[in-house]
């Protein structure tokens, strides 16, 4: 298979899965099977570029055949393709859940379509090598959240939805100023040019500034302290497979960008700002955990506890050692495996008891200890009990924090490992174990089939936890190579500038730094 | 509500010719100022004024087609655009021209055809779901009084 084919492969799929969706409007049953082949495919495609990259290294290809710094990149590395591979398989995990889970109604009104054309802004995200192209897939990735979250038209979703719409609005319009002024001083925005272009732009003020303006924008993406707010506000509202969806990668690409950027783009005042998201990631921990302690009800205190989780993975990026960003990009990987797997579980416990308070859900070990027991994994690992995922993910940032000498944000995360532990607790305490109540006559629910299906993802996504646990080696290697890459971002501009001059009709161009007058900045 | 019969009249006459516009807008787009996007609105205009005319019913029959499905073709033909030429050995989107007599003719108006159905079968799905949530926006019935 050619390398252009298995690069658009993780679009074009998903698109054509959206068309014969549409196609289906009326057939629920044939649009469930659409959904999960369709997820099923991009996971193999994911699978494919993962081998092809580890063969040949980073793979870039261009759109419509225009010659390099000109038209659209679509550049994967290890980064790129381990963020594939996850958010494919939340992809099928909720999929299949959403076969019970989703009612008739939502299908009706264009749930498959749209959850498809999510994943097109998701991969789409992941995939381009090019600064404005980013900022379209965010767009794509956001219009069909607003749908999905306002799907079903309750009181409560569209109370949510509003915070969530417009603080996002917000953010995209921040991302375009950036991108303006990126490209008034560069005169590119394909990132590979970028990242050598912005350290030849004679103000560094100027840079730093626009790098800020990123940050904000991709902070309050990805629920960065103090932007968070819309998250716990809005995630708790739509059905469980939309917010597992929603929990698991949507703020995590936020967290993708941020990556990107700030190791391919704005690393020419590191002292700035990189302390400056080190202080964010340490407040974002110590909020999210916060304010997860009073909440109550199993998705608000999951929901802020996403927000703490983010924290961690920008703490790796802040700390900028090869050993800090593998810690973060490992850490991405666990969180969205487990926080997805938290959301199902609440989805099932809801299904199960008709609420997501936490008093309500009373005693549902005494009946369903199995859901008990799937909850109890993904939710230790979260709160770093060895030997799960989460403790290798803290143990690495702990490791390179203290390596860089920065022993407060140390202190942090582990006091916060420490309270996440005790909101585990409290749902466990609240919601599995038998209480004071005398309810507990009539707890016994029938478990019908559906509820059964929804157990397979989760057991699934359980079961890869405890893989990643066990097995940490490859998840392991497969950070360590993006950190590498990343921290050393001349092996992608290479890749990307080089393509140009392997593409069959590029004349001859000079060298990169032999181009008067690219960069304008006076 | 009652029926306009100057509106009426005039609809007869004006939604042919808007059709005609919105075709000509979609094919003037092939190089200048147009395109897929524009004529779609413009289409979907008329049949607006259709259904405001002589109510959604006649104008969803005179339709013949749920403009949900509309859309589903239309956004299938610009898949269909952007990936033929993968067949040929090409790149996603890039463009395969077809000289016809003295008319050059390529996937990018497949494209805009493809465009010009989507925005059609939008715009009505909203113009007809506006009517189903409030009854009387525009006449119910065909039969004139």
């Amino acid at each position: 298979m050619s390398a252009h084919l298995l690069l658009i492969l993780p679009l074009i799929i998903p698109f054509v899965a959206a068309v014969a969706a549409l196609l289906f409007a009326r057939w629920p049953t044939v649009q469930k099977g659409i959904n999960i082949a369709s997820m099923g495919g991009i996971l193999a495609a994911s699978l494919g570029l993962l081998s092809r990259i580890t063969e040949q290294g980073i793979q870039v290809t261009t759109i419509g055949d225009w010659p390099v710094p000109f038209g659209i990149v679509f550049v994967v590395d290890h980064l790129s393709v381990v963020m594939l591979i996850v958010s494919a398989i939340i992809g099928v995990a909720v999929a299949v859940y959403a076969v019970p889970d989703v009612d008739d109604a939502r299908v009706r009104f264009g749930f498959y379509p749209f959850f498809n054309l999510l994943m097109i802004g998701i991969n789409g995200a992941f995939l381009t090598g090019d600064l404005f192209n980013l900022y379209v897939w965010f767009e794509v990735m956001l219009i069909s959240s607003f749908v999905l979250i306002v799907l079903g038209n309750t009181d409560e979703q569209l109370a949510g939805a509003v915070k969530y719409v417009v603080i996002n609005l917000v953010s995209s319009l921040l991302f375009l100023s950036g991108v303006g002024l990126v490209y008034g001083m560069t005169g590119t925005l394909n990132m590979a040019e970028l990242s050598l272009a912005l350290s030849e732009v004679g103000q560094p003020g100027l840079v730093t500034v626009v790098a800020m303006l990123f940050l904000i924008s991709f902070g309050i993406k990805a629920a960065l302290f103090p932007l968070f707010f819309w998250l716990p506000a809005s995630y708790h509202t739509p059905p469980a497979s939309v917010s597992a969806f929603f929990a698991g990668l949507l703020t995590k690409v936020g967290v993708y960008a941020l990556f990107r950027v700030f190791t391919l783009l704005f690393t020419q005042d590191v002292g700035y700002t990189h302390t400056l998201l080190l202080w964010g990631a340490g407040l974002t921990m110590v909020t999210g955990v916060l304010g997860a302690a009073v909440q109550n009800d199993f998705r608000r205190v999951l929901s802020f506890h996403i927000v703490s989780q983010i924290g961690y993975m920008i703490m790796g990026l802040a700390l900028y050692t090869p050993l800090a960003i593998l810690g973060g990009v490992f850490y991405i990987v666990h969180h969205i495996i487990v926080k997805a797997n938290l959301f199902l579980v609440s989805g099932v416990a809801k299904r199960l008891r008709g609420s997501f308070r936490l008093k309500s859900l009373q005693g549902l070990y005494a009946y369903h200890p199995w859901l008990a027991t799937l909850f109890i994994i993904p939710a230790f690992s979260l709160a770093g009990f060895p030997p799960l995922s989460g403790f290798w993910a803290k143990l690495i940032l702990t490791i390179a924090g203290i390596e860089t000498g920065a022993y407060w944000i140390v202190a942090v995360a582990v006091a916060v490992g420490l309270f996440t532990m005790f909101s585990m607790t409290k749902i466990w305490v609240k919601a599995f174990l038998p209480g004071g109540g005398g309810e507990m006559a009539d707890a016994v629910s029938s478990m019908g089939l559906g509820t059964r299906v929804m157990y397979v993802p989760i057991a699934g996504l359980a079961a890869l936890t405890i893989m990643i646990s066990v097995f940490a080696g490859p998840v392991y290697d497969l950070a360590e190579r993006s950190a590498d890459e990343l921290y050393n971002s001349s092996e992608y501009v290479e890749a990307v500038l080089n393509h140009e001059e392997s593409a069959a009709d590029a004349g001859p161009r000079p060298g990169v730094d032999g181009r008067p007058g690219r960069v304008h900045a006076r | 509500m009652r029926f306009s019969v100057i509106l009426r009249t005039a609809a007869r006459l004006l939604v042919p010719l808007i059709l005609l516009f919105s075709v000509f807008l979609l094919l003037r787009g092939h190089n200048e100022t147009g395109g897929g996007f524009i004529g779609g609105l413009v289409a979907g205009i008329s049949f607006a004024l259709y259904a405001i005319a002589y109510g959604t019913a006649a104008s969803r029959e005179s339709l013949r087609a749920r403009p949900q499905r509309l859309m589903a073709v239309g956004l299938g033909i610009a898949v269909l655009s952007g990936l033929l030429p993968l067949f040929g050995g090409g790149t996603l989107l890039e463009g395969i021209w077809v000289k016809w007599g003295g008319l050059k003719v390529g996937t990018p108006v497949l494209f805009d055809v493809g465009v010009y159905l989507l925005v059609i079968g939008l715009t009505l799905v909203i113009v007809y779901e506006l009517e189903e949530h409030n009854p009387g926006l525009f006449p119910q019935s065909v039969a004139p009084e």
